[in-house]
């Protein structure tokens, strides 16, 4: 039990402490997971990560659902998750609730116009940095445009363009190995 | 019932956002859509609030959206609806599967999905852009912020609190 508490105060510290999320969480999770703690080696983090970029989800849930199995099987994977996901859960719903209230306010006005305008820079942002790091051969160029036609031509929703294109993938594979 | 409707559609999206938090944008902007949960410039506060607020981006816009959705049971309930797919492939994968990730089937399904969730980021954003840039001197305001953006390397809650302030400095 006081195993389970441990790392429920860790993973709650990590949830409750970094910004950014992703990528930013990385030196938390070091600095709690394998230099506090000993959960697991810098090695483990890495590879958690790496899996994590590949299968769905949210990549920091990935890591805490890693980390707490290899510590105490599946009830450690849920404790770990749930610890992290309960500080956003309690902030966020706080915020929410406040933000609501206020309405009809000229500078809240003004400011979340601004920042609306710089969200979108931001995503713009990241989706360019996406593709210098994603975008490496022809095959997934040929993809890119049969995205474009998808999701802007034909309005696909997400989920279906993403099913599709793993099944394109799984293809690809399957013909190359006859 | 909502609540139900709630946990599938987030259940969906963290079965199929694959590559972590901001993936989950193209999503809840199909949600925006479809149902009237929540509008596009809610969405746009939220992700806004996520990423300057602790925690995993995708979890605080989950549980944002849920909360705005049908309060604080909601806000519950879409953050375990996204959660749960990848707890129970991470278990599966620590268990049995550890052996499929990385293989060269594995490689190409990924290869081919990125530049799909690139395109819905893209769309997303475009979005965004018509909901946000409204106006010519918010065109300009947004070219001179992406110039800086680009340029200097600053984390995003920097960018956030200063466009806020320069939204209220400039009137926009």
């Amino acid at each position: 039990m006081a195993e389970y508490i441990k790392m429920f105060v860790s993973f709650f510290k990590i949830g409750m402490f970094t910004f950014g999320g992703g990528l930013a969480m990385f030196p938390m999770f070091r600095k709690e997971l394998v230099e506090k703690h000993k959960y697991i080696t810098e090695d483990e983090l890495i590879d958690y990560y790496s899996i994590g970029q590949c299968t769905p989800g949210i990549i920091a849930v990935n890591v805490a659902t890693f980390t707490g199995y290899k510590v105490r099987k599946t009830i450690g994977a849920i404790v770990a998750t749930m610890a992290l996901v309960l500080p956003s859960l309690i902030i966020i719903m706080a915020i929410a609730g406040i933000l609501s209230e206020i309405t009809d306010n000229e500078i809240i006005e003004n400011a979340f116009n601004g920042i609306r305008i710089g969200v979108t820079v931001l995503l713009l942002n990241e989706v360019i940095s996406l593709a210098k790091k994603n975008i490496k051969n022809k095959f997934q160029i040929i993809i890119l445009i049969l995205a474009g036609i998808m999701i802007f031509g034909l309005h696909v929703s997400s989920v279906l363009a993403v099913f599709i294109a793993g099944l394109i993938g799984g293809a690809k594979f399957i013909r190359q190995k006859k | 019932m909502i609540y139900w409707l709630l946990f599938y559609e987030f259940f969906k999206i963290g079965l199929f956002a694959i590559g972590g938090g901001p993936v989950t944008i193209p999503f809840l902007f199909d949600l925006s859509e479809k149902y009237s949960w929540f509008s596009k410039e809610q969405l746009v506060d939220m992700i806004a609030v996520s990423q300057s607020t602790p925690g995993p981006i995708g979890i605080n816009m989950a549980t944002y959206a849920g909360f705005q959705t049908a309060g604080v049971s909601g806000g519950i309930i879409a953050t375990l609806g996204l959660v749960l797919p990848s707890l129970i492939i991470v278990i599966l994968i620590s268990k049995i599967l550890r052996k499929y990730v990385n293989t060269p089937c594995w490689c190409e399904v990924m290869m081919a999905i990125r530049p799909v969730v690139l395109m819905l980021m893209l769309y997303a954003c475009v979005g965004l852009f018509e909901l946000s840039v409204t106006n010519l001197y918010r065109v300009c305001f947004a070219v001179v912020f992406f110039i800086l953006v680009y340029f200097y390397k600053k984390s995003p809650i920097f960018y956030i609190i200063l466009s806020g302030i320069l939204g209220v400095l400039l009137k926009i």
